[in-house]
């Protein structure tokens, strides 16, 4: 007889690398939780952890985990806490072999053992596939990978649950997983705990949307949250969500009592279409979710409950991520001051655009922005208003040509002598050129990629 | 903001909506969701697909999709060619369609007067 009673809490403590460096810690110590879930991997982390290997070839992981570990580790070695994250990067096993380190360095030898999962990276395998016959066409283009070929930096297929939950059963109380999905980080300790079959298309959905409102940590908590946003409490102790799940799919999305934020409707509602595409149908690997299904309730205090939800069976594709370089960009401003702020911005653009063209400079792109006035909303913020107290002036440049984008740095500064006057704000000093790392989302067939789990110790 | 025509009024979608929005690519992603149960279908008959279109043309490049979440009272639109090619190679403040949320509830929307006092919706001008 299945313990129905059975409850699993999943604590969220890293939104994405460069989260909190508190939450992780905060989530084990102020109350009960079972799983902690760390998500370090946004779409262009893996290409800077590619740069990091090349330089080093024992990085290219998520280096914050180390400390994140280390200050949960009374937890996770004395009080049975496990954890799930995809601090693994490019190099899941460097990263466990540092973690084991952390360990021993702080007399917990012997009381982890790490799950390390790997076969996400297809980089090496890259044109033994193209080779023979999968084209990894972008899926916002079409085109084929031959357009960019040489110049891939990294090339990962988001895996699932299955080697997550391979590992748990393995007893590791630490699994690092490279390129898996943020919602599997979630999942797959519930459908390790549960026994959730690999065909149980609602529970496993069940578990991917617990996922997504947990994978950004604090921002269905009360962070980020438009919804009655002054009286949100105590944003300056922000509670990060838990899931407390049941066997059947259900689960309360909460936090520990005494924290700030607020778990409500509203707020988990904020977060469930946050970077959604169609509802009816999203796809991982383990399942295809049905966002219309879900239902929500509030269920106390900072209680919300989830239920209903309905998955379809996954497709025979996994999705994967590449990066490769694509040319440079700089971004460079100046503020100013009343009166007629606008004005003087305006006569600087021209100014900056005139030089740069009489250099003969060629870029793809040149982008004004007049930040006060109508940067993030265009022209849907209207005319300006009268008198406003300054203005920042914002030029960015993106092009193939590295000199030309590094000419363009060098243009900014003189504005502050030889331009409109009435100008400040150049404390920052020249712009940085940067190498922009551009994303290209492709499918693979699943048969492809085959996952390997080790447990260290 | 000009008049209402006759027989409506005014009412800013800021006053009957929260909003989050999100990137994938070069697409911008908005959820939109009622502040109260009963004014969802309001929201749905009025923020078509092409009302959304509108809104967003000369700030877009791409078209509008929109789905209907009834059970989250949400309309999900998915604004394509909205960040400047996206991701890292954007140049936008916004390159990753953040504040397209609040961008979204500028929108005004004219309301059957009669509809608009039954529902108890705030009207503006």
């Amino acid at each position: 007889m299945p313990n129905t009673d059975k409850i699993v809490r999943v604590a969220s403590g890293q939104g994405f690398w460069g989260d909190s460096l508190d939450a992780p810690r905060q989530q084990v110590e102020h109350g009960p939780v079972d799983y902690l879930m760390l998500d370090y991997l946004a779409e262009v982390t893996m290409s800077i952890l590619q740069k990091q290997k090349e330089r080093d070839p024992a990085m290219g992981y998520a280096r914050d985990f180390l400390g994140a570990v280390e200050s949960v580790l009374p937890a996770v070695a004395d009080r049975g806490v496990r954890v799930v994250a995809n601090a693994g990067g490019v190099n899941p096993e460097s990263c466990a072999q540092a973690v084991l380190g952390v360990a021993e360095r702080n007399g917990a030898k012997g009381k982890l053992r790490v799950g390390v999962v790997t076969g996400d990276n297809l980089l090496p395998r890259l044109d033994e596939l193209l080779g023979s016959g999968h084209e990894l066409r972008n899926m916002d283009t079409g085109a084929t990978l031959d357009a960019v070929r040489d110049r891939v930096l990294s090339a990962n297929a988001y895996i699932g649950s299955a080697p997550i939950v391979e590992a748990l059963a393995g007893g590791a109380n630490v699994v690092i997983t490279g390129r898996s999905t943020d919602t599997a980080l979630t999942m797959a300790p519930l459908r390790y705990e549960f026994g959730w079959g690999a065909e149980d298309w609602d529970r496993l959905a069940a578990g991917i949307v617990a996922g997504h409102i947990l994978e950004c940590g604090a921002q269905c908590s009360g962070g980020n949250c438009l919804h009655d946003w002054r009286e949100i409490p105590d944003l300056a102790s922000v509670g990060y969500p838990i899931a407390e799940a049941c066997a059947d799919g259900s689960f309360v999305i909460t936090k520990h009592p005494g924290t700030g934020g607020r778990v409500s409707v509203a707020s988990v509602t904020e977060q469930l279409v946050y970077e959604m595409g169609d509802p009816r149908s999203y796809i991982t690997p383990d399942v295809v979710a049905d966002f219309t299904s879900i239902r929500l309730a509030q269920d106390g205090p900072d209680r919300v409950r989830v239920h209903g939800i309905t998955g379809a069976p996954a497709t025979d594709k996994l999705k994967v991520s590449i990066a490769y370089r694509s040319g440079y960009k700089a971004v460079g401003t100046l503020v100013y001051s009343w009166p007629d702020a606008l004005d003087k911005a305006q006569l600087a653009d021209r100014v900056l655009r005139e030089r740069l063209d009489r250099m003969g400079l060629r870029f793809d792109e040149v982008l004004t922005e007049f930040v006060g006035v109508s940067a993030t909303h265009g022209p849907l913020a209207g005319a300006a208003p009268a008198e406003l107290p300054e203005v920042q002036l914002r030029v960015g440049v993106r092009g193939s040509d590295r000199a030309a984008v590094e000419r363009f740095t060098r243009e900014i500064a003189p504005l502050v002598l030889n331009g409109p006057p009435s100008v400040t704000g150049f404390a920052g000093g020249r712009p940085k050129v940067e190498e922009i790392v551009a994303y290209w989302p492709a499918l693979v067939d699943k048969s492809v990629v085959q996952t390997r789990v080790e447990v260290l110790s | 903001m000009s008049a209402a025509a006759a027989g409506t009024v005014r009412v800013r979608l800021l006053d009957v909506a929260h909003a989050r929005s999100g990137d994938k690519g070069d697409t911008a992603n908005v959820g939109v969701i009622a502040l109260r149960l009963e004014w969802y279908e309001l929201l749905a008959r009025h923020l078509t697909r092409e009302r959304v279109a509108e809104h967003f043309r000369g700030v877009i490049t791409g078209d509008v999709v929109r789905f209907e979440l009834p059970n989250l009272r949400a309309l999900n639109f998915l604004l394509h060619g909205a960040l400047g090619g996206g991701g890292t190679l954007s140049l936008k403040t916004d390159a990753q369609g953040k504040v397209y949320s609040t961008a979204l509830l500028r929108l005004v929307l004219d309301v059957d007067a009669g509809e608009a006092s039954r529902l108890a919706l705030p009207t503006v001008g």
